[in-house]
């Protein structure tokens, strides 16, 4: 009867008695779930020490759980990572991610489907900007080469300018899961905004139509985005 | 990438947390393990749960990190300071708590033990599963959960808890 939990007084665990915190977890298979089951039955002292296990158990989740949870800025340093990855080629090892997307695309239709139609809305939106753009900055400062005074020489190519050069300003941005399309237009339109990539790693590469802004006025720009309800990440892509 | 990050980070970062006891580099480990798996999706043969793979590279990453800080020496801080404050009035009070006691014990467990007390009852492993993470026999696995759970007790003895095991 006792036969099993006289080994604990040896120090020497039987089968049954190792198993026991899997029995907690339910993650034994049957057969050694009725062998556990059989032996607490007819053993009060591995009942007792199952008793402890259970307290065990419920600490071990209860400590982790307290633990938390990380920050944004792990999330964030991972895709800027992902999108300063090279392009992969396919090939025949990757059958297997294959399958890994095929497995979260099961898991987000809504997300696909939200992606697709936001990505054909969205290559009009940019047509739309780049056309509104031209059309403001014409009256502004449009110069051809042979009126400038500072055309370097005769022989230079003739060219047009919107206004003096600065590099595009550009983030990064991931939407939130619940996020409409037309928030989303609405939102691109408040920031003068056009996507102009997307969806590496449900990231959208947005590009701002306002090249002027200097680094902090940009970053408090970054941080205005970033707490917008409909976005969930948004990161200078410079 | 989003929706597997969605639903594995937390759980990543718990499991890195309680190896590096550190919030910075278990939030460095949860970068550095899924852009292993975005660069290495091939090697994922689909054998095991994904839980399980990101939970061994999640371990590899961890024990670098360990490697590299050379902080072992923490662990025998952690499990010193429980004999350390056993005169304290409040850790006295807290003695009485089970269930505190029994987490400030869990805390300061080794590595090695930590790690297997986690997977099994926090991530519910099941014994293949833990083999496979820790890239022990599923025998070793059942022996070393014995001797953690053994090593708590002695733990929860000196914390002045008594629970009748061993």
């Amino acid at each position: 009867m006792m036969a099993t939990s006289k080994k604990i007084l040896e120090q020497e665990p039987s089968e049954v008695e190792m198993l026991l915190p899997w029995h907690a977890t339910g993650t034994l298979n049957a057969r050694d779930a009725r062998r556990v089951d059989e032996a607490l039955a007819r053993d009060p002292a591995l009942a007792k020490q199952y008793a402890a296990i259970q307290e065990e158990y419920a600490e071990t989740i209860h400590l982790n759980e307290s633990l938390g949870a990380p920050s944004a800025r792990a999330m964030q340093k991972l895709f800027v990572a992902i999108d300063g990855e090279p392009a992969r080629k396919p090939s025949v090892s990757f059958d297997i991610s294959a399958r890994i997307a095929g497995f979260f695309a099961k898991l987000s239709p809504r997300t696909l489907a939200w992606s697709a139609s936001l990505g054909a809305l969205l290559l009009l939106l940019q047509a739309g900007v780049i056309g509104a753009v031209l059309m403001t900055k014409q009256n502004a400062s449009f110069q051809t080469a042979s009126l400038s005074p500072s055309a370097p020489s005769p022989n230079a190519p003739i060219t047009r300018t919107l206004g003096p050069e600065a590099p595009p300003l550009r983030a990064l941005v991931r939407f939130a899961p619940d996020a409409r399309v037309a928030d989303i237009m609405a939102l691109l339109d408040n920031y003068q905004a056009s996507i102009i990539d997307g969806a590496k790693g449900g990231l959208f590469r947005l590009q701002f139509a306002n090249r002027a802004m200097g680094r902090d006025e940009f970053a408090g720009l970054m941080r205005k985005l970033q707490n917008e309800k409909i976005v969930s990440l948004a990161v200078d892509a410079q | 990438m989003q929706v597997l990050y969605g639903r594995h980070h937390v759980r990543v970062f718990r499991f890195g947390f309680r190896l590096v006891r550190d919030e910075q580099v278990a939030e460095d480990l949860i970068s550095e393990v899924f852009l292993d798996v975005w660069r290495q999706a091939g090697k994922f043969e689909g054998r095991s749960a994904v839980s399980t793979w990101l939970l061994a590279i999640t371990r590899f990453k961890a024990l670098s990190a360990l490697r590299r800080r050379k902080d072992v020496e923490l662990d025998d801080e952690a499990a010193n300071a429980i004999e350390d404050t056993s005169d304290d009035p409040e850790v006295a009070a807290q003695k009485k708590d089970t269930s505190k006691a029994l987490r400030k014990c869990l805390t300061a467990l080794s590595p090695e033990h930590r790690e297997i007390v986690d997977l099994v009852y926090y991530h519910e492993k099941s014994v293949e599963e833990v083999a496979e993470i820790v890239s022990i026999p599923e025998n070793t696995v059942k022996t070393r959960l014995f001797y953690a759970r053994k090593k708590l007790a002695e733990l929860l003895k000196a914390a002045g808890v008594e629970r009748g095991w061993p």
